[in-house]
Order: C-alpha cells, then sequence, then structure tokens
C-alpha cells in the first residue's frame, strides 16, 4: 500500500481557481470552446486553439486509464521523502486527455500500464482538494 | 541564402574540473574563456558576441557575466532552454555571424552544482510558471519524469532493462578513456541492474551523475577560423525544437529530437548514414535510447536492440558520446556545452584513445527541461573542414 501522500497546496490564481475549487467540489473540470470546441485540459482563460474567450467549464467522467507511471523511491522534498515509494503517474481520461497525478489504494507492484482508474479525491481544506486516482 | 557551411567553431575549451569547492561559477567561465580563446589563438577583446545559460546566474545573467569580464559585446544572447541552451547558442551564433551583427562569439557556462550540493535529480520541483501547480502536488522529481517516458516505451515497444544498461556500461568504458571523466572504473549490466532503484524502471547508474565544471565555445566566420590556430569544425546543419503536454495529450515517445534532427539533416543535405559519431545528451539511459529514435537513427520501438552488439562503442557502428558523459564524464547542471566541445576535439582528431578514427560528420544533440513534463531538442550536424 502506498504511504500516506501529504500534497503541498497547489499554487491557485484567477486562471485556475475553477478547477481546484472543483476538485473541492470532488469534481474534475475540463474545459470547451464554445467557439472552436476544443478541449483544454490544464485551465486559461481563453482557448489558445482560436484565441476566444468563450470557454466552457465541465466536469469530466472520473474514469480513465494508466498511460504511464513510475514508482518513485527518491524525493529529497519534505512531504515526499517520508511518502516513498509512491506512484507518479499520466492518466488518459475517457475524454481523451492525459494528465498528471498519483495512483493511490495499491500496492506500488499492482501497478500497470492500461489498467482502469478512476478518480480520488485529497481534501486539503473544506475548499481545495488534488485529485489522484486508484484502480477502478 | 543558407546557414549551412558559411560559420565555424574555430576555439573549445572543457573546464578540467569536477569539483570546485574553491571556485564561483563565474571563475570557471572566465577560466573556460581563457581556454577556449588559447586554443583558436585570439584574445578576450576579439569577442564581440556573448552568449551563456546558467542554473543560478539571475534574470539578467548574460549581462552580469559581460560585467563580470568587462566586456562590452554587441551582440548579446541569454537563451535558456535547459542544458542544451549551449547547442542552441551554436546556431544561434552562426544567425547573428552570417547577417553581420557580431564576429567572434563566445559561448560560456559554468556552474558549481555538486560542491553546493544541489539536488538536481530527485530534490523535486515547485516553479512558479502556469504548469507548476499542476506538477508540484504529484512529487515529480527529475529522474521521475525520465522514468515516465521509460516505462511507457518498455510497455509499449517491449524495451529491458538490460538494455537501457548497455547505455551506462559502454559510456562508462568511454569515460575509461577520458583522464578528466569523473566515474573511471568499469561496470557491467549487472552493477547498474544491482544500483539502488530511484525511481523505476531507472536505477542509480542509469542517471547521470552530478559534478562541478564548465566549458567554452568560439565561433567565427569559416574564412576567419580557417587563418586561426586549429582546424575549424563547419556548421553545417541546425534544428531546434520543444515538446510539451499539448492541451492534455502528450505523447511521451514522441520527443522534441524528431523536429530539431529533420531540420538539422535538410540544412546539412546528409542522410543518418553519413554520420560517423554522436554526441548525445544522456541525462540518463533512456535519454539517450529516445534520441536515438527520434533522430531517425533507428525506428520507433527499435532502440534497445540498437544499443546492443556494440553498436554505440569506440569501433562499433555509431559511437556515441566518447568522452564519457553526462552518465560518467560531468554533469554540472546543464551539458550541452560538452557534447559540441567532445564533437570538435573529434571531429579535430585529438581525442587519443578514444578518438574516431576518419571522423569526419557529427550529430551533436541537446535536451533540455524535462523529458516527459516539458523539454526542448537543440541539433547540430558539424563537419571537420576539408
Amino acid at each position: 500500500m502506498t504511504k500516506r501522500l501529504k500534497h503541498p497546496t497547489p499554487g491557485i490564481d484567477w486562471e485556475t481557481r475553477a478547477y481546484w475549487e472543483g476538485c473541492g467540489r470532488h469534481e474534475l473540470i475540463l474545459q470547451r470552446c464554445r467557439s472552436c470546441r476544443a478541449l483544454q485540459q490544464r485551465p486559461r482563460a481563453l482557448c489558445v486553439s482560436c484565441l476566444s474567450d468563450d470557454i466552457e467549464h465541465f466536469p469530466a467522467s472520473g474514469r480513465g486509464t494508466l498511460y504511464s507511471f513510475t514508482v518513485t523511491h527518491q524525493n529529497q522534498a519534505p512531504g515526499f521523502r517520508e511518502a516513498t515509494p509512491y506512484v507518479l503517474a499520466y492518466v488518459e481520461l475517457e475524454e481523451g486527455v492525459r494528465l498528471l497525478t498519483n495512483i493511490v489504494g495499491c500496492a506500488t507492484d499492482e501497478v500497470r500500464i492500461g489498467m482502469p482508474v478512476m478518480v480520488d479525491y485529497a481534501d486539503l481544506d473544506e475548499n481545495i482538494a488534488v485529485p489522484r486516482f486508484r484502480p477502478l | 541564402m543558407s546557414l549551412s557551411g558559411r560559420t565555424a567553431i574555430a576555439g573549445a575549451y572543457e573546464h578540467p574540473t569536477r569539483w570546485a569547492p574553491d571556485k564561483t561559477p563565474w571563475q570557471i567561465m572566465a577560466e573556460s574563456a581563457r581556454g577556449a580563446l588559447d586554443d583558436c589563438g585570439l584574445r578576450l577583446d576579439d569577442v564581440d558576441g556573448l552568449f551563456s545559460a546558467g542554473m543560478d546566474m539571475g534574470v539578467m545573467g548574460i549581462v552580469t557575466l559581460a560585467e563580470y569580464l568587462n566586456l562590452k559585446p554587441r551582440y548579446m544572447d541569454g537563451t535558456n532552454i535547459g542544458g542544451s541552451s549551449f547547442v542552441a547558442h551554436v546556431s544561434h551564433a552562426a544567425a547573428a555571424i552570417h547577417a553581420g551583427l557580431c564576429k567572434v562569439a563566445l559561448i560560456l557556462y559554468g556552474s558549481t552544482a555538486a560542491s553546493n550540493a544541489m539536488a538536481i535529480g530527485t530534490g523535486g520541483r515547485i516553479g512558479r510558471e502556469p504548469m507548476a501547480a499542476f506538477v508540484a502536488p504529484y512529487g515529480l522529481t527529475t529522474v521521475g519524469a525520465y522514468a515516465l517516458v521509460a516505462q511507457r516505451h518498455m510497455q509499449q515497444y517491449g524495451t529491458t532493462s538490460e538494455q537501457l544498461a548497455e547505455i551506462a556500461v559502454t559510456t562508462r568504458r568511454h569515460a575509461g578513456l577520458n583522464p578528466d571523466a569523473k566515474m573511471q572504473l568499469p561496470i557491467t549490466v549487472e552493477d547498474v541492474l544491482a544500483s539502488r532503484m530511484i525511481s523505476e524502471p531507472l536505477h542509480l547508474l542509469d542517471c547521470c551523475i552530478t559534478s562541478d565544471g564548465g566549458g567554452a565555445l568560439i565561433v567565427t566566420r569559416l574564412e576567419h577560423a580557417r587563418d586561426l590556430a586549429k582546424k575549424p569544425v563547419v556548421l553545417l546543419g541546425a534544428g531546434e525544437a520543444v515538446w510539451h503536454q499539448e492541451l492534455g495529450a502528450p505523447d511521451l515517445l514522441t520527443i522534441a529530437a524528431r523536429q530539431s534532427g529533420d531540420q538539422a539533416f535538410l540544412m546539412a543535405g546528409i542522410t543518418r548514414d553519413d554520420i560517423d559519431l554522436c554526441m548525445l545528451y544522456d541525462s540518463f539511459t533512456i535519454t539517450v535510447l529516445v534520441t536515438l529514435e527520434n533522430l531517425g537513427f533507428c525506428k520507433p520501438g527499435e532502440g534497445g536492440a540498437f544499443v546492443q552488439n556494440g553498436r554505440i562503442g569506440l569501433g562499433g557502428e555509431l559511437p556515441l558520446n566518447l568522452d564519457g558523459g553526462g552518465l560518467s564524464s560531468n554533469h554540472p547542471g546543464m551539458r550541452g556545452i560538452f557534447l559540441v566541445i567532445e564533437a570538435t576535439r573529434q571531429l579535430r582528431g585529438e581525442c587519443g584513445p578514444r578518438q574516431v578514427e576518419g571522423a569526419r560528420l557529427t550529430l551533436v544533440h541537446g535536451t533540455g527541461g524535462l523529458l516527459g513534463t516539458l523539454h526542448t531538442g537543440a541539433t547540430l550536424v558539424l563537419a571537420g573542414d576539408a
């Protein structure tokens, strides 16, 4: 079993607040441009595909598959040093986008590329949470 | 009018230090400048173009460097695209010289990363750029970013740890032929696999070392270089590229080298088969493997088999990283300049026991940043002067 990860609070600004507050409500928020329909995984104030600022936010399903991972045995940063070994991963969501995350809720040697996963939130306070994934 | 064949590397110097607690990075750069100027017979006041990048030079580092050296160059370029910066500086210098903006370009790097105990590979990363907030919560390390690429490569193509280890073993053998290399004792594939796991599937010996060090290059017009002390090394081709996570669809196995390599070969007007040796950024064994694939020396997925059976060693079909690379010679935080310095020495035939016989065409590829999350590539095709 992975040890308890103590996630540092991400730097949150005007462009990304909706994403992190969405996580606080346990919703994984993606952006879609109403003008050109392009998807954006990491939120921006405008669509960088067509530069429109007519953007909508919508919750993703939270389901995906593991695209790649690494079991981290050494990280000297406080908070992670104590949590090794932990799993850093890219998850591909059903919506088609890939995001960097951690895999929790299983032994590190049970993690496999291609395995189905589901989002799992670590609440940092009443408004903000960090999305991780666990085996489905 | 093409940039190909117009400019040359006239001077090159690698600082021999690997551990310099008694020196500042600025001092290492100044000593390296002296070495490269002596190498080609120029003086500091001949320099009118200054190029540098560093990890701790400050926001106006190139200006600070000009002040330290009491230089007033008419062209300055502090482009920092990670460890590949100095490879890119060569083509930037060539373009500036070709355009008449300067005549003698000095490219510098110096660092005391090791004696400052900088935890480059496993220190965790927290930055202020927009992507940082989406990385910082998850404990990404430099090794971890490259390990994500390695794991995907293994799963998709069946690449093995033994194949990756072959790169470390070959590079260490080359280091044994370089008296300045930090790590010289031979290692075996078994040694690599038995070394402790840092970030799966990358072991300690899959990772580059940390050292102090620095170096310098002098770039001029080819005609000018022909009047100087050493045989010029001609720039035939160059390319640059960036790889990032796009809007959420990163392909971990298609790296920046694909684009920068194609561009460099196109400009040079030569093919992969013409290349006698490669100097490839080897932050980790996996970096070399996917760089070879993306530069087109083998097909995607064939890198594991390609590096086996002596092909990439001295005497093999495509020898690479003859100085011992970042894996065994030196890696003071950023390594791009050393790729160009060794390529220059090889093309001049100065490398003694590690010399690739008859080397005429060399490919240099620098990777900057983190393969797997955000990185750059800079490629050069260099030729010995006929």
